[in-house]
């Protein structure tokens, strides 16, 4: 599906995408084609299904499918596919990889039995037994250490936290003992864990559980981390980061586990090296990743209202940067916007526009601008909260002070 | 004793040296007796009587000669700065890793800290290689990119090499873990410091062992000294075979290679058995911590001297095979003096290793997989590829 919205004059660089039963394998040059691409109007609430969605470029023929939050091949997903909520797609990837593969377990705090804290293991001990869906104690240094230990072996676990937060517990074996084994052994060891859980700013969950765990870990060497925004990429990046034989963490949203979307019957995988572009543009690029997508998508409402076409990339990696995708993007439009959960001291956004600049230095017309979280721990009261993190009201005005 | 000696001295006269050689391959069973008896929580300790051959202990002696040569030369390598950075030494302590591997085989997995230069040895490592990666060179067993403190050996089930204290001992959990989920007749051995005994994460890891009943053995190496801080000063309960509470324990006379093996045997089929349980091994370092830690500060010598007189492992084996005939004194120092050789010449082997290429820099980053090629944060250029 990605593959066939990255048209915008894209040779590949990359070899081509080896999974066996890809939907769509590689990236094709769709340079005067008409792109349809439909968008949902994303609401701030991530637990409403999103309605309909509306045409955002002049260019694209006019079509209303209902609850599609990204651009799908026109002729076929009217017809085939299952429509799910994204903890569900989760799911299913997460099951559809421990069919095929009998080295995949599960391990986290409430997984098994109770189902998962967010569903996302719901039914998998009972289909699969106790031994490949862990229910651990408390105790995420632990259990961490022991998925790393398991994987040097050959297991393939996925490690949830329940919130990413827990994480920082086990900071010293993701970094030192997941990031570095392969390099330090020789690359004798491979450690080919998933870790994920949910993060980012809920609704008033208070300071420690709505922390954006992506800022601290990206310095890691020899990790690869994503981050999921829709069903769609959600199960693609599940499946793609169980297969990869790095360790792979899995950025999801706690916010954006009730999002619903038609995803195809037939088995895919996302690159989890892509970026994704969810709306070409020619004013002004829009880089963001996980639910600031969404506020990216009200504001490109607006803004498309006043005249502007900007062009929204959902960076979905964030380790490594696909600097490729965001590269031609910038080529094309000279002006970067970034807007992103992270807070502002030390996020993706700062190491982002560090990297556009170095490599891309020549084609900005106006220097990166950084829209991130404020540099406070999130507070509980509802308002305050809504000040911390970025709303599409900034965005818009970003965007009319950027394109001056 | 000194009627034996003169036996032995008596029948070299009488058979010519081709005939005495034999002995060194001799495997028919002995039963020693260990010198001190098993202390035990919460099970039955092995019986004293350790069953072993001659030609076992012949080894036993070798090998730990060979490890303590090693250690040595570790020392004045460091010395002469063609070693770097941290360099911890296991001199004292050779009896641990030579006592376990005669219990297990090679599809045992072993894990430990950063002293484990002899434990490499111990898994089939070769001197080579253990002195090149000390030398920071290509053929070093982890390329040169590891370090004295990351030395492995997948083949032989030996996943290192730990810098980070008590790290190790959730990952060993997890090696358990693997070996219980492909149903193998396998266990792990976690090994860990005194001093490591007070992380959390040691009873975290403990906790899961027990509950899912993984075939973990964890062994404590109490050497006395967490570094500086001797062990009355840094655990209120030094009883470290004791601390795992539920989980069974057993203490051990770490400076007898033939209890250290007793225990381990005895360990392996309790751990396939019953899950999880702790060794304590009493076992002495000579040096410091590490190289930069002159070991004196925080012990007299005298202390260091009187265990070497007294318990020193090597010595121990020596006075086994010499009262029970197994090889004479001369036989002996030869031995030692084709240790040494062969420790020099892999030093000298080692010091003709090149240095890794600039390219291995960014090698053995990630795995190349699904067909996708991992450029790092900046994709634009591509004349670096981590493969």
């Amino acid at each position: 599906m990605s593959a066939i919205i990255h048209g915008a004059g894209a040779a590949t660089a990359l070899t081509t995408f080896h999974s066996k039963k890809l939907v769509a394998r590689s990236r094709t040059n769709l340079p005067g084609r008409s792109k349809r691409c439909i968008v949902a109007s994303g609401s701030d609430d991530g637990s409403k299904s999103f309605g309909s969605s509306s045409s955002l470029s002049l260019r694209h023929s006019h079509k209303l499918i209902p609850n599609n939050a990204v651009a799908t091949k026109v002729d076929t997903s009217a017809t085939t596919g299952h429509e799910l909520l994204l903890f569900e797609a989760l799911q299913e990837g997460l099951e559809e990889e421990m069919d095929r593969d009998p080295h995949v377990c599960v391990m986290g705090e409430d997984v098994g039995h109770y189902g998962g804290s967010y569903k996302v293991t719901k039914g998998l001990a009972d289909k699969f037994g106790d031994l490949r869906v862990l229910d651990t104690p408390i105790c995420e240094n632990a259990f961490t250490g022991m998925g790393i230990g398991a994987a040097m072996t050959g297991l393939r676990p996925v490690i949830e936290g329940m919130n990413m937060g827990f994480l920082l517990l086990a900071f010293n074996q993701i970094s030192n003992n997941c990031g570095m084994l392969h390099y330090t052994s020789g690359g004798q060891f491979t450690i080919p864990v998933v870790i994920r859980g949910p993060g980012g700013v809920g609704r008033q969950l208070g300071a420690e559980h709505s922390q954006r765990l992506e800022s601290y870990f990206q310095s890691i060497p020899g990790i690869q981390m994503v981050a999921c925004s829709t069903p769609y990429n959600a199960k693609g990046l599940m499946k793609a980061a169980i297969r990869s034989e790095n360790p792979v963490i899995l950025f999801e949203h706690v916010l954006l586990y009730n999002l619903k979307e038609k995803i195809p019957d037939e088995e895919y995988i996302c690159n989890l090296e892509e970026a994704e572009m969810v709306r070409p543009g020619e004013h002004i690029t829009i880089l963001t990743y996980s639910r600031m997508r969404y506020h990216v998508m009200q504001a490109a409402k607006i803004l498309v209202n006043k005249g502007y076409d900007p062009e929204v990339i959902d960076i979905r990696s964030l380790k490594p940067f696909d600097l490729y995708t965001i590269g031609n993007s910038v080529k094309k439009t000279h002006r970067v916007l970034i807007v992103e959960e992270c807070m502002r001291t030390g996020g993706i956004g700062a190491s982002l526009t560090a990297a556009i600049n170095e490599n891309f230095h020549d084609y900005l017309d106006a220097p990166v601008m950084c829209l991130s979280s404020q540099d406070v721990p999130t507070p509980y009261a509802g308002t305050l909260e809504e000040w911390t993190v970025v709303q599409p009201a900034q965005i818009v005005t970003a965007v009319e002070q950027l394109c001056q | 004793m000194a009627l034996s000696r003169l036996s032995l001295r008596s029948t070299t006269f009488l058979k010519p040296s081709s005939l005495r050689r034999h002995v060194t391959t001799d495997t028919t069973p002995i039963t020693i007796e260990t010198a001190a008896p098993f202390t035990s929580h919460q099970c039955d300790p092995p019986s004293r009587s350790v069953e072993t051959s001659s030609a076992e202990i012949l080894s036993f002696f070798r090998d730990m000669a060979r490890m303590r040569r090693m250690e040595i030369a570790a020392d004045s390598l460091y010395k002469s700065k063609l070693i770097r950075g941290f360099c911890h030494l296991y001199d004292g302590q050779e009896a641990l890793a030579v006592g376990m591997e005669a219990a297990i085989t090679k599809k045992d997995a072993i894990i430990t800290s950063y002293r484990d230069h002899c434990t490499f040895l111990g898994r089939g490592g070769e001197l080579v290689d253990a002195f090149s990666e000390l030398m920071g060179r290509m053929r070093g067993c982890s390329n040169g990119k590891g370090g004295s403190m990351h030395f492995y050996k997948k083949d032989a089930c030996f996943y290192g090499g730990h810098g980070i204290v008590g790290a190790q001992i959730p990952l060993g959990c997890g090696l358990a873990f693997a070996q219980k989920y492909s149903k193998e007749e396998n266990v792990s051995f976690v090994l860990y410091g005194d001093g490591a005994a007070n992380q959390g994460q040691l009873f975290e890891a403990l906790n899961i062992a027990a509950l899912w009943d993984l075939p973990a053995i964890l062994v404590c190496e109490n050497n006395h000294y967490g570094m500086g801080t001797a062990t009355w000063r840094s655990a209120k309960s030094p009883a470290y075979f004791k601390r795992g509470d539920y989980v069974p324990g057993l203490k051990v006379d770490g400076m007898d290679v033939l209890a250290v093996k007793q225990a381990c045997k005895f360990a392996k089929e309790h751990a396939l058995k019953n899950g999880p349980i702790i060794l304590e091994m009493d076992t002495y370092r000579y040096h410091g911590h590490s190289m930069s830690d002159p070991g004196s500060t925080y012990r007299t010598r005298d202390e260091v001297s009187g265990v070497r007189q007294v318990r020193d492992p090597i010595e121990r084996a020596r006075k086994l095979l010499l009262s029970h005939d197994i090889a004479t004194e001369k036989e002996l120092k030869d031995m030692e003096k084709e240790v040494r050789k062969e420790v020099d010449d892999a030093v000298a082997q080692a010091k003709e290793s090149p240095v890794p290429e600039a390219s291995e820099l960014f090698t053995n980053m990630y795995v190349k997989d699904c067909g996708v090629e991992s450029f790092g944060a900046d994709r634009k250029e591509l004349k670096v590829t981590l493969a």
